[in-house]
């Protein structure tokens, strides 16, 4: 039969078409289904879209390259759980453009740190980490808090985003830009509102600083959202898992 | 007669055609630097216009040229722009990363500033090893290879210098990119949408290129390394299309947000992310192998049918192993059980191909000792086999449970990175530089020597502190005490790997000391400095064409 390859060493054309069919076939059989099978694309309750103040968050959250030593994914093991609370859901990065599981935990997993510590305890320990972990190793980000939020694209990137599948209304993108204020800022009427379309949206004075909204405000507002949508006193993982 | 004019046309032709591309690239890098609100696009826009018109103007001073000047045969100025770049840019990538490794261990020289942080550099480090060095040395070992096994010309006029220096703009704008916080945050696809467009351009342009050559060989069949080249230049294409589909908030702007997401999107880098690995760093740099060690030992490959039946089998199979990344996860456990179970079965065409490369050297293993390039070479080889063997290994379940997440990663990423990737690149540019620049061999083979001893200690030194530090933090963060609580608080992991860090940053500085001794070697070589040692070096050191005369000398 190896006499036979030689049809393949004399014609370019053969050789690359059948190197393309070999290369195509593993990532056809493990990626295609994914977009159809129920385990990974069901819908579980409480997850929504990212409110424009988490999300400008978490495009700084990628910008400085916390994924590179922080990992978003409890997996399935007694003492992950444990550590750090319920196994990851596919559901929970549903709205992940990309998505942000991590491959390396220098620093501890962040999937449900939503909650975990104050304000004011991830103002000082983003400003130096040391100042609260003195064994910790983690790169000081004390510009964060220097550098007003740019919001010139705010409606654009909600635009974007449910371009690619993110339900996002048109009640949201037209107010993208004062929600992004209005989260930071606990005493304004448009605060109620960025609850009221997006549940659980936690609203405060990340930063310290009350008349300024700054990329910390938006860190701090990402941080304090992980993993706290989904309500795993009532999750069932046999049952109809709350779609 | 008719076929001078004939080439004269479609030199003209080609002449045409390139600089009316540049100019393309000059208007529309220029129209991003004015008009994009976004000052990393406008500084890019810039690099992109200021590229254009230096190619533009580069391609219309040679046409002044004399036209009866003769050309060599075949078509080395690129592969030499690919290969002193291979240089530069493994120096560059080798010293980022060692100054992570530190910072690792002491996190004040993070120096709390944007462009310092821990967070920017690292993707600045694997783009700059994995596609600044390892691209430029594939870029100028593929076309090498190419020309000389089919005894061709590299196919096209321009196009060969548009992939050498397309390339390593794309590599310029990238690596700027992460330093001023532009990324996808997808892991070595880190590069944004319009980096990711221009580097489509520009592996198109690779693909026609060495296709082309293929199509005019005078060979009748198509060497085995070449198989390797090929099957690396299609397979990256399609990984990296499918993997960065995204969606730009604005043409003027660097931000995207990817198509996929969640479980698709992790399933989807990381069949990219293994194959970054099992393409990019392997069938590539095995292409290398089928070529440099046969060549340097003067010995045939040892088996021809285990080279088709290496080839086949770890084309196929690679592709599959990209879910090993994801056990334990979201992702579904049928998908991950075929990554480990195609994870597994990768040992044979690996180790394979490691037996094919290692008793190519059958009758001539007495040049281990004489010739410190073969050594190289054969070292490559070998540690080529050990994270092979290793990768299977973590790819199982049970053992990846502990592994993952953990340094045993990095140890492992560096023994195939440091150790194949980076000793089979050297030994091929000790080949090439006397080789490309007619020498009548190495300026030294007493640094080569020095080089190899110094990478070899500085990678050991690296794995270990890793495989300690990686077990190590692995089984704390599951330890429990007598009452059944989690024994160690997460800093308590962090706290212990303080020696390991410290260690591993000083085997990365052997590394890099044994790089910049090569970096020297090189440089006297291509300058034209008389080898020191000329008597010790094999025939096979020096540029072909001065064999011969070499030989009748002795």
């Amino acid at each position: 039969m190896l006499s036979k390859h030689g049809v393949f060493e004399r014609h370019t054309w053969l050789l690359s078409i059948g190197v393309l069919i070999v290369v195509a076939i593993g990532g056809l059989v493990e990626i295609v289904p994914l977009f159809y099978l129920k385990s990974t694309i069901e819908k579980v309750e409480g997850m929504r879209p990212y409110t424009p103040l988490e999300l400008v968050g978490r495009d700084i959250y990628i910008r400085e390259g916390c994924y590179v030593c922080h990992s978003q994914m409890i997996r399935s093991l007694r003492d992950e759980v444990e550590r750090y609370g319920h196994y990851s859901l596919a559901a929970e990065s549903m709205y992940d453009h990309p998505f942000q599981w991590g491959s390396k935990r220098t620093g501890p997993d962040l999937a449900r740190v939503g909650g975990k510590y104050s304000n004011d305890w991830h103002l000082a320990h983003m400003t130096d980490p040391r100042s609260v972990v003195p064994e910790s190793i983690m790169p000081g980000y004390p510009w964060l808090s220097q550098r007003r939020l740019d919001a010139s694209e705010m409606a654009e990137k909600l635009k974007t985003l449910a371009a690619v599948g993110v339900p996002y209304t048109e009640e949201m993108i037209a107010n993208a830009a004062s929600d992004l204020e209005a989260q930071a800022s606990p005493e304004s009427d448009g605060a109620d509102a960025v609850v009221t379309r997006y549940p659980k949206a936690v609203i405060g004075n990340f930063d310290g600083k009350p008349d300024e909204l700054t990329e910390l405000d938006a860190m701090i507002a990402y941080l304090q959202m992980l993993g706290t949508l989904v309500d795993f006193t009532k999750f069932d993982a046999a049952g109809p898992n709350l779609r | 007669m008719a076929a001078n004019e004939n080439r004269e046309e479609l030199s003209a032709f080609s002449d045409a055609l390139a600089v009316l591309g540049a100019g393309l690239g000059a208007v529309l890098g220029l129209y991003l630097t004015v008009y994009s609100n976004d000052p990393v696009m406008k500084f890019h826009g810039a690099l992109l216009g200021g590229t254009s018109i230096l190619g533009a103007l580069y391609v219309l001073s040679s046409l002044t040229g004399k036209p009866g000047e003769p050309r060599d045969f075949y078509h080395d100025g690129p592969i030499k722009f690919a290969a002193i770049a291979a240089v530069f840019w493994g120096i560059a990538g080798f010293i980022v990363g060692d100054i992570i490794a530190w910072q690792m261990a002491f996190p004040w020289l993070n120096f709390d500033l944007p462009w310092t942080s821990f967070g920017r550099l690292r993707p600045l480090h694997t783009s700059a090893v994995i596609f600044a060095f390892g691209g430029n040395a594939l870029l100028a070992t593929s076309f090498y290879v190419v020309q000389r096994t089919t005894k061709a010309r590299l196919f096209g006029r321009w196009s060969p210098w548009f992939v050498v220096v397309g390339y390593n703009l794309f590599i310029v704008i990238a690596g700027t990119g992460y330093i001023l916080g532009v990324t996808q945050s997808k892991e070595y696809a880190e590069p944004e949408w319009y980096a990711d467009l221009w580097l489509t351009v520009v592996w198109v342009a690779y693909l026609v290129v060495f296709a082309g050559t293929l199509m005019k060989r005078k060979e009748p069949h198509i060497y085995v390394a070449n198989w390797f080249y090929l099957a690396f230049i299609l397979t990256i294409a399609m990984l990296h299309i499918v993997n960065n589909l995204t969606l730009p908030v604005s043409f003027t702007g660097t931000k995207s947000y990817i198509l996929f997401s969640g479980v698709q999107d992790a399933m989807t880098q990381w069949w990219y992310g293994h194959n970054a690995v099992g393409f990019f760093l392997t069938a590539g740099f095995l292409g290398m192998m089928y070529y440099f060690i046969p060549k340097r030992a003067e010995r045939p490959v040892y088996s021809y049918r285990l080279s088709i039946v290496h080839f086949w089998s770890l084309i196929f199979l690679y592709i599959w192993a990209g879910p090993h990344h994801l056990h334990y996860t979201a992702l579904p456990d049928w998908a991950q059980t075929l990554g480990a179970t195609f994870s597994i079965m990768l040992w044979m065409p690996s180790w394979g191909g490691m037996i094919n490369g290692l008793m190519t050297l059958s009758g001539a293993w007495d040049k281990l000792r004489t010739d410190p390039v073969i050594r190289m070479l054969v070292v490559s080889v070998a540690f080529y086999g050990m994270s092979t063997f290793e990768g299977p290994l973590m790819s199982l379940k049970a053992v990846n449970s502990l592994s993952h997440y953990t340094d045993w990663t990095i140890g492992h990423v560096h023994s195939g990175a440091l150790g194949w990737v980076g000793m089979v690149s050297f030994g091929a540019l000790y080949c090439l530089f006397p080789w490309l620049w007619k020498r009548r061999g190495l300026y030294s083979m007493r640094l080569v020597e020095w080089h190899f001893w110094l990478s070899t200690i500085g990678i050991l030194f690296y794995i270990t502190a890793m495989w300690v530090s990686g077990i190590l933090q692995g089984l704390m963060w599951r330890a429990y005490d007598e009452l059944g609580f989690l024994k160690y608080s997460f800093v308590e992991t962090v706290d212990a790997m303080h020696i390991p860090y410290i260690i591993r940053a000083g085997g990365g500085l052997l590394f890099i000391i044994g790089a910049l001794i090569m970096a020297y070697n090189l440089w006297r070589t291509a300058r034209g400095d008389e080898p020191v040692d000329a008597e010790n070096q094999p025939l096979v050191a020096a540029a072909p064409a001065l064999r011969e005369k070499l030989a009748a000398a002795e």
